[in-house]
């Protein structure tokens, strides 16, 4: 299969601050990728080098197996964006600007109204009639934002962050959108800071940091190399923590005095959940509450990388460059 | 849409491909359809956003009739001192434009929706010549209202039709100019607070014309100041040409204040068009 977006070795810096360090990325044409990292990993920087929006400093990058700075017009006649800031304006309704949009993409200005309003239909925001955009919900706002982002079909949609700030509904409504994109051909590209956004809707994951890939393959691979679920189990009383953790055994055991709290791998999810609930009732000790639950960003992080995702505080450092 | 022949493959999205700009004359038409759409948007913005439009509109009216009644503008002039203000407001108002592009062109900055035009494959330029566009409008409609307020208060010119379209056309000229220094201010400032302060700093410019008072009346040294202003060769410029009374003073510049009214601007077109397109430019670096 060709490769819809290649990445080699790509640098960017803002004065002093390398964004981007050698960045190697490869995505096959018609597949979900997920670019996952904390923030300031060079995720943002990524995604507006590969959309045209920023010039790289050193490295090569091919959309559609066009080359970024090179034949930007022709990239930007292929893929889609939605940026981690609604991009429409907000001060018009929804149908002015799909309509707005397609003008600028020289459908013409019938086909720009027709596109439009199949658009609106198809993302459930037909009858919004002529409400400006800033009264929308961020899940209406993201829809529609998605939409403007497909009305040429692109060979290849970037999704940068498409779901942060979205309540949970907003979160699947945009979940469902994508997922519906999938199988048309288009190749997607989703930069997220959540291990289960990925696991939901991308076929491989490339894990970044410091502008840099530490680690490639799908969640599946990734998860098992991060060791699987993990047990969360809070106790009544603080006393019995060394007791219990014995009775649960196992590698990777975290223990929290002050929350009462042991975390333990769980690969096999239910039976490690089965085996916890009987051993602790055998030995009397009560429990507050008991819960499998995946790894966290963090430690995929402490697992692949040896240490925590230090940078999560520095967010806006990379959107303001 | 003419001519524009398909240089795009169809892509494993399948989906309609864009088609891109041909030879030299299609890529012209595609330049002047983008801008079109990008006026249309701003003209958008204006129906969604009437009563903003009017208090544009009705701001410099209000401070014509301040001044005409309240703060006696234009006293100590030969002639009716409406003769000599409203020609004064005219440049004024083409002067603090400067702060409605500014405010316009920084909104915008500030929001995603000019990263997603920036990836699609627009003209570059298309969104500061719709903003160009549109603020150009603005001035024409604010000027028509401003002489129709000014002939009801009393204004009249007193020359022929060619003389009173050179005026406005030398009113225009300087409106022009000051959009390219509020685009480019707007690009390097950047945020809605400077904006603020450069809403602050307008005004001194403003009063140290002679758009209120002859610099005949002033000290010597701020005579000088005020008659070099930008803004006031073009206001003695066009009391010349509607044929108001200028309050001579004698000076070369007020002698050769057409000749100023057409270099100040060009001047300041020259320098701050580049900078602004350039700064546009480099939004990708």
């Amino acid at each position: 299969m060709t490769e819809a977006i290649v990445m080699d070795g790509v640098h960017k810096r803002y004065g002093e601050k390398r964004a981007l360090d050698g960045l190697d990325l490869a995505v096959a044409g018609g597949t979900v990728h997920g670019v996952l990292g904390p923030n300031g990993a060079g995720k943002t920087t990524a995604v507006r080098i590969m959309s045209t929006l920023l010039r790289h400093d050193a490295g090569r990058v091919t959309v559609s197996g066009l080359d970024v700075r090179e034949r930007a017009g022709e990239v930007r006649r292929r893929i889609g964006l939605l940026g981690q800031h609604a991009a429409v304006d907000e001060q018009l309704g929804g149908r002015q600007n799909l309509e707005m949009f397609g003008r600028l993409y020289h459908l013409g200005a019938r086909r720009a109204g027709s596109r439009a309003d199949e658009l609106l239909e198809r993302f459930g925001l037909a009858d919004t009639g002529r409400k400006a955009v800033k009264q929308y919900s961020g899940g209406m706002r993201r829809r529609l934002d998605l939409a403007a982002s497909l009305i040429t079909d692109p060979d290849v949609l970037f999704l940068d962050e498409p779901t942060t700030g979205l309540d949970p509904r907003g979160r699947t409504e945009v979940w469902d959108a994508v997922r519906s994109l999938v199988g048309g051909g288009t190749t997607v590209l989703l930069t997220t800071q959540y291990l289960d956004e990925a696991d939901q809707l991308a076929d491989r994951i490339s894990l970044i940091d410091h502008g840099r890939a530490v680690a490639e393959g799908t969640p599946d691979e990734l998860k098992a190399r991060v060791g699987g679920d993990r047990i969360d189990v809070v106790l009544r009383d603080a006393a019995r923590l060394t007791e219990a953790a014995a009775l649960i055994g196992g590698e990777g055991l975290a223990l929290d005095p002050d929350r009462r709290l042991i975390g333990a791998p769980a690969p096999d999810r239910m039976a490690a959940l089965t085996r916890t609930v009987r051993v602790l009732a055998e030995a009397g000790i009560e429990a507050e509450d008991i819960a499998v639950r995946r790894p966290t960003l963090d430690e995929v992080f402490l697992s692949l990388t040896g240490r925590p995702a230090e940078e999560r505080r520095s967010e806006k450092a990379e959107v303001a460059a | 849409m003419s001519a524009a022949t398909t240089t795009a493959v169809p892509g494993p999205g399948g989906g309609e491909h864009v088609p891109g700009p041909g030879g030299v004359s299609s890529r012209l038409g595609w330049a002047l359809a983008d801008s079109w759409t990008m006026t249309r948007r701003e003209l958008a913005h204006w129906a969604r956003q009437p009563v903003a439009v009017l208090v544009n509109l009705a701001f410099p009216v209000m401070l014509l009739l301040m001044f005409t009644y309240l703060v006696g503008g234009g006293r100590g002039v030969d002639g009716d001192p409406t003769d000599f203000l409203v020609p004064g407001m005219l440049a004024l108002t083409m002067a603090f434009g400067l702060e409605a592009t500014m405010l316009a062109v920084t909104q915008d900055l500030g929001k995603g929706v000019i990263d997603r035009f920036r990836s699609m494959p627009m003209v570059p330029g298309a969104v500061l010549v719709g903003r160009s566009a549109a603020d150009m409008l603005q001035s024409v409609v604010s000027l028509a209202v401003m002489t129709g307020v000014g002939y009801a208060v009393g204004w009249r010119w007193r020359s022929g039709a060619a003389a009173a379209l050179g005026a406005v056309g030398l009113l225009l000229l300087l409106r022009f100019a000051m959009l390219w220094v509020g685009i480019h201010l707007a690009m390097v400032a950047g945020k809605p607070e400077m904006v603020a302060a450069v809403q602050i700093l307008v005004w001194p410019v403003g009063f140290l014309s002679n758009v209120f008072a002859t610099p005949a009346s002033m000290p010597g040294w701020l005579g000088a100041v005020v008659e070099w202003n930008p803004m006031s060769a073009t206001a003695t410029a066009v009391r010349e040409l509607f044929g108001n009374p200028g309050g001579a003073t004698g000076s070369w510049a007020a002698e050769h204040a057409q000749l100023l009214a057409v270099l100040w601007p060009v001047a300041l077109i020259a320098v701050f068009f580049p900078l602004a397109v350039r700064k546009f430019a480099a939004l990708s670096r």
